[in-house]
């Protein structure tokens, strides 16, 4: 147990490596161990959720090792119940998304190892707890993207993947100005946890150009963060590079590497800056409100049904980020109004996970039916319900999931979302209650068009879904259900968690340091 | 005996889920389609509902009241606790829907033989059940809403049951949509009223309503709210458009949920609430019911489809029960809603089984182009359906509010409160005007559906021979329901057509309001009951000026509808055409949307990614060119070699002098020295 | 006669005629001659300051050496130009260019 962040880690690497052994020829070797891989890192994670203890709010299982001494940077490592479900969530849909790129054809060998080096650097992400080594995880998980986007996708994927990439870049570079700032002015040091310690206090008061350093750093660090969330404006890359992925890249974009940014701006600007969040929440919950209702209205005019699915992406994380700027109610100025802070950040980090399982499972069925009917356009079916009843029986469950279905976890997650921003933001949370209009409206149109109404006649020998892709699929669908009707196993996880953040953020803005 | 009522609610509510879990994993694979699993899981529920229901009259304590709740969520301070009220008007309402949804099981056995979806439909009816008893159970506002969306989804596959036709999938789609409008009211109304009291429990928010934790203004704004969410459901005006087009799916999903219980679910809220609604909110609530009521019965008068009358007819009675609740009377509202279930439920399973005949006989002669359900092609079945005929007659008796039967009680008891509340309040006055024209256009549109159907010559004699009396699980439904209708039901132990007194008043006790400023309970019931006789005179007058202007009309011939539609052509026609709604809602509402949408999704990609976030990479692009060029036209060409060239150039110069011949060296040195010296010598 | 500058005068005309001949001869012996017509003057200049300067016989000492020296040094070049008239078919100095070109 000592090392079993680690492991996690490097276990993909090494199977990485077992690959670059295999003759390219073996496919199916190449595949196996892929999945062998995965499903033991997989695991790794769920014997980490059952010794992880949920009482504890801080940090567990930490490692420790000296790595550039000279620069105050360590290997270090932990887990706590932010990142907990996000690493069981990695481990499960890389494991899932081993099948759903079953088919791969072109390049096996390179497309695997690329996408175990991928497993690796969103691992190391939610588990690093050393700025520096955060960084370098955070770009290792670049350059495989690239590739996968680049070499496997669909007709426009290399300008998606050069696009993808400068974006991400882009916020790259500007996080890591901001982690040099805090580095340079913190007392020298990259250590997550010591700066969470120091940074709330040395950063105040000092001042940039005549603006604060803190709030220069947060928009910095923010910024890195909101690309890959995305926050509106910050958006635009999502649907092209979601269109042009491979369907278990588009899983894992949407699944996990959106999440990312979210998980960012909770561990390091809430964590690092929390002045900056009191500064920053109300501009939080609008660009919230924007999210979901531009991505809301945008997936309403799609045509081609991934990119409704990209687009619906936007719309859910709109919600996190409302359910994010709640935090503040815990705070003197809105009364100690601790139930709103964890309604609203216990929300905003379920919808995450919930965004992560629901997205992941509409993306699998896309590629579904595009592996059957080659294209992805909306008008183009109609009345597959009567062909494919399995399929869109499942299919049917996964939107309304998406729509926010009591009895489906989505709708927990916005629900508290709402609830927990609405005393401090009461008119934004009320003007973005029209997404609930929005996610019906387009999930059931588009719904209506695909699976309702006569045959189309060019369907009508398009096979049901098969095993491999139910395999694929029902684990999640039993997920969205299950915390559906019973969130209290995730949200026990979390809730210690939560809590330390929330004090965490409200004990030390003082206002006075702006 | 204490404790049955919370076990007894947990089956009721779990059943049906049990039901509908089978029916979707197993039910193509079960003998029968697995209809048995089904009707058996429901009919158990009408069995322990009954039996709750007999405990109740035993018990005969207007306070009883169970509550059971359990930690949903926990966040440390934040929780979700959901749980279980079980009062009279839980159980009232669990016999409800227990009775209506058990005889829809029987009906559909026959209704839907045959269809390729069959356990599929039995499922749905389950997950509904479930929902519905959800509802009903709910002791707090957020488990209501989560059922309350479960209900709208369980509706919209059933209107969409046959989704082949694109008019059943729109009708789908826009009814869960237009419910999810009144939802996000809802959903506004419950944050208002956690934001303040903390808690979603009832009780809860009783107690902090009337201590004052919220008040005012925003109480009025949530009671509103929460209003919306009714107004979605039970399909009030603005938002009734998707009732009647929910007519698309079966006729006993018809029966069951949009007419007898999900679309009370709206008028059961409208009850809960009750107390907390401020004297604003409940004029706004009184408004919406009253002029929904009047406006769906005026266009239920012009309707030629069979269940187009029952829908509008249906919206309007919501209206009633709305109305009801917003004069004050809510226990009436919900007596209504009782009353309305059994008959109305009745009246559609009629239609349905004039339908069904219908269908059968124009499948016969192979017609498959002429409408089943339009009114023009039937008239003359009374002798062929005898039973279809006289529950339905029952059912329509009631409706209409003729004495011994059970619409009379009800109907009557709104509005007397209605004209009570307009004595009270004069400038209001309009609220039982709106009760009293519909009321006497309800009698007429009612009767003009029975006589178009069942009086009269055949209007297509070709079929009349085809038409036969439905099977015995459809007729049987009829007949338990045809009864019903009768007043006995309800006023037991008592036996006055007259009064509503009975079983129910003396079990459903209004209670007061908790909002400051409103009238008490007594006060209301004391305005009722002197504005009883006049109510009841005037409600006999009209329904009775109705019946006989419909049986003038359509038996006696003694005024031509045709020459009433020409004078009034335009009226006519909006009424036809049910106002112009759906046509200005597209053009309005929905087109707009659409065109935003696509405006908004046209400015994301073809304007903002493709000129403001790829105009970036084009600037990096051009700026990269320019520095390229710069970089080798300058700083390589000329700068750096140009320094080479310069270099070189000297060289080449310098070198003429490097001859190579000593001489030429010995020459230079001795000239330099000469030099030297000369320069030495100054 | 005895004076010093005398014999510088006639050192220092020996030496313009010796560095005229280098400086303008081409012809490899004549330019030795050059060569030796400097030394000479050398010679006669160490001589006369040895004489004139009281300096004993430190001067006649150096005009022995370059002497000696001379007689060696046009040995060398005489072989040398030998060499490069085997060599080139020619004593002329200027096309002695191999090692330029």
């Amino acid at each position: 147990m000592e090392h079993i962040l680690s492991l996690l880690i490097w276990l993909p690497v090494m199977g990485m490596v077992a690959i670059a052994f295999i003759p390219r020829e073996k496919e199916d070797l190449i595949r196996t161990s892929a999945a062998v891989t995965t499903g033991t890192q997989f695991l790794v994670t769920l014997l980490l959720w059952s010794a992880f203890d949920s009482q504890d709010g801080s940090m567990q299982f930490k490692e420790w090792a000296e790595w550039i001494p000279s620069f105050n940077i360590a290997y270090h490592l932990g887990v706590d119940g932010l990142s907990l479900p996000m690493v069981i969530l990695t481990g499960m849909l890389f494991f899932i998304g081993v099948f759903v790129s079953w088919n791969i054809k072109k390049a096996v060998k390179g497309y695997f190892a690329l996408f175990l080096l991928l497993n690796t650097g969103v691992m190391g992400v939610f588990l690093s707890l050393d700025f520096f080594l955060f960084y370098i995880f955070w770009e290792v998980m670049l350059l495989p993207m690239y590739f996968l986007i680049g070499m496997w996708g669909g007709p426009q994927r290399e300008y998606a993947a050069i696009k993808f990439f400068l974006y991400t870049l882009f916020g790259s570079v500007l996080m890591l100005v901001g982690i040099l700032g805090l580095y340079f002015y913190c007392g020298k040091t990259f250590d997550i946890l010591e700066l969470t310690r120091v940074a709330p206090e040395a950063l105040g008061g000092i001042l940039w150009w005549g603006m604060s350093a803190i709030k220069v750093i947060w928009v910095l660090l923010f910024i890195g963060f909101a690309i890959k969330v995305p926050v509106f404006p910050f958006h635009t890359w999502l649907p092209l590079a979601h269109v042009e992925a491979p369907t278990a890249i588009s899983v894992l974009l949407a699944g996990i590497l959106l999440k990312l940014g979210v998980y960012g701006i909770i561990r390091v600007n809430y964590g690092l800056m929390p002045d900056g969040v009191y500064w920053f929440s109300t501009a939080l919950a609008l660009l919230g409100l924007i999210n979901v209702v531009w991505g809301g209205l945008c997936a309403l005019a799609q045509k081609d049904l991934k990119k409704l699915v990209a687009y619906s992406s936007v719309n859910h994380m709109g919600y996190s980020l409302i359910g994010m700027a709640a935090v503040v109610a815990a705070g003197e100025a809105h009364g100690l109004n601790m139930k709103a802070a964890q309604a609203g950040l216990g929300g905003a980090v379920f919808q995450m996970f919930n965004h992560g399982t629901i997205s992941a499972m509409l993306f699998i069925l896309v590629g579904v039916i595009y592996e059957r009917a080659h294209h992805r356009e909306i008008e183009g079916f109609g009345g597959l319900a009567t062909q494919m009843p399995i399929y869109t029986g499942i299919t049917a469950v996964a939107f309304f999931a998406g729509l926010g279905l009591p009895g489906l976890s989505g709708f927990i997650s916005e629900a508290m979302c709402f609830i927990g921003a609405f005393p401090v933001y009461k008119g934004i949370v009320i003007a973005s209650t029209i997404g609930i209009l929005l996610n019906a409206a387009y999930f059931l149109w588009a719904f209506q068009r695909i699976f309702f109404g006569e045959l189309n006649e060019k369907y009508s020998d398009l096979p049901e879904i098969n095993r491999m892709e139910l395999f694929t699929v029902v684990p999640l669908l039993i997920i969205t259900l299950f915390l559906g009707i019973y969130p209290a196993p995730y949200l026990d996880i979390i809730s210690s968690t939560m809590d330390s953040i929330i004090n965490h953020v409200v004990s030390f803005a003082t206002f006075a340091s702006m | 005996m204490e404790n049955i009522f919370i076990k007894y609610s947990l089956l009721i509510l779990f059943l049906p889920l049990a039901a509908f879990v089978i029916q979707i994993f197993f039910g193509k694979r079960l003998p029968r389609q697995g209809d048995w699993v089904s009707i058996g899981a429901i009919s158990t529920t009408l069995v322990l509902a009954i039996t709750m229901f007999v405990a109740m009259i035993m018990k005969d304590d207007p306070d009883f009241y169970q509550e059971a709740s359990f930690t949903w969520l926990d966040m440390g301070d934040f929780e979700i606790r959901l749980g279980f009220l079980v009062d009279n008007i839980t159980v009232i309402m669990l016999l409800v829907v227990a009775l209506i949804s058990t005889c829809t099981h029987v009906f559909s056995t026959q209704y839907l033989k045959g269809d390729i979806r069959y356990s599929r439909y039995f499922a749905y009816l389950g997950l509904f059940t479930f929902s519905m008893n959800g509802i009903v159970l709910a002791n707090n506002l957020m488990s209501m809403y989560m059922f309350w969306e479960l209900v709208g989804v369980s509706s919209y596959l059933l209107i969409g049951h046959w989704f082949e036709k694109d008019s059943a999938a729109n009708a789908s789609k826009k009814a869960f949509l237009t419910n999810r409008v009144g939802d996000i009211g809802f959903f506004i109304g419950i944050m208002l009223i956690y934001n303040a009291i903390g808690s979603f429990a009832f009780s809860d928010i009783f107690d902090g309503v009337s201590s004052g934790l919220i008040a005012g203004s925003t109480l009025t704004l949530a009671g509103i709210g929460l209003f919306m969410g009714a107004m979605g459901k039970s399909s009030q005006f603005p938002l009734h458009i998707w009732l009647p087009d929910a007519m698309e799916g079966p006729t006993p999903v018809s029966a069951l949920m949009h007419a007898a219980t999900m679309v009370a679910a709206g008028v059961y809220l409208s009850v809960r609430i009750f107390p907390i609604l401020t004297p604003d909110a409940l004029l706004v609530v009184a408004y919406v019911g009253g002029f929904t009521a009047l406006f769906a019965a005026s266009i239920a008068i012009t309707q030629t489809d069979i269940k187009k009358v029952l829908a509008y007819s249906t919206v309007s009675q919501l209206g009633y029960m709305i109305l009801a609740v917003g004069t004050g009377v809510y226990t009436a509202a919900f007596f209504h809603l009782l009353t309305h279930a059994m008959f109305k439920a009745n009246l559609f399973y009629g239609s349905g089984s004039v339908i069904h005949s219908m269908h059968h006989a124009l499948h016969e002669k192979h017609d498959h182009e002429t409408d089943p359900q339009d009114m023009h092609n039937m008239g003359g079945f009374k002798d062929r359906m005898p039973i279809t005929y006289w529950s339905m007659l029952f059912s329509t008796l009631a409706i209409a509010g003729v004495p011994l039967f059970s619409g009379f009680l009800s109907k009557d008891a709104i509005l007397a409160g209605t004209l009570s509340f307009a004595q009270h309040h004069p400038a209001h006055f309009l609220l039982p005007v709106f009760g009293f024209a519909a009321a006497a256009m309800t009698a007429f549109y009612m009767f003009r559906m029975m006589f178009l159907t069942f009086h009269g010559k055949p209007k297509m004699p070709d079929i009349i021979d085809d038409i036969h009396e439905s099977p015995k699980e459809m007729t049987g439904p009829l007949i338990l329901l045809g009864t019903l209708s009768l007043f006995i039901w309800y006023t037991l132990p008592y036996f006055n057509p007259m009064s509503t007194h009975g079983w129910f008043t003396d079990l459903v006790v209004p209670s007061d309001s908790v909002v400051p400023g409103n009238p008490s309970a007594q006060q209301i019931e004391e305005g009722a009951h002197h504005a009883h006789h006049l109510a009841m005179y005037i409600s006999i007058a009209v329904a009775v000026l109705g019946i006989f202007l419909s049986w003038f009309t359509y038996i006696k011939k003694g005024l031509s509808a045709q020459a009433w539609t020409d004078r009034f052509g335009f009226l006519y026609d909006w009424s036809f055409n049910k106002y112009y709604f759906d046509e200005n809602y597209d053009k309005y509402i929905y087109q707009p949307s659409f065109r935003l949408a696509e405006r908004v999704a046209w400015i994301d990609w073809e304007l903002y990614d493709r000129y403001f976030i790829n105009g970036f990479g084009r600037l990096t692009n051009w700026a990269s060119k320019v520095t390229g060029k710069f970089d080798f036209d300058v700083i390589d060409q000329f700068i750096v070699d140009g320094t080479g060239r310069m270099a070189a150039l000297f060289g080449r110069k310098l070198k003429t002098i490097q001859t190579g011949k000593l001489q030429n060296y010995v020459l230079y040195v001795t000239a330099g020295i000469i030099i030297l010296m000369v320069i030495q010598s100054f | 006669m005895d004076q010093l500058n005398n014999y510088l005068f006639i050192a220092a005309a020996l030496f313009s005629i010796g560095l005229f001949g280098v400086m303008t001869r081409r012809n490899g012996i004549a330019v030795l001659m050059g060569v030796e017509l400097i030394l000479n003057a050398a010679n006669i200049n160490f001589v006369a300051f040895s004489h004139f300067g009281g300096m004993n016989l430190d001067g006649h000492i150096f005009a022995l050496i370059v002497i000696v020296l001379a007689a060696a040094e046009a040995a060398v070049a005489l072989a040398i130009v030998i060499n490069i008239y085997n060599n080139l078919n020619t004593i002329n100095v200027d096309e002695a260019s191999r090692m330029k070109e």
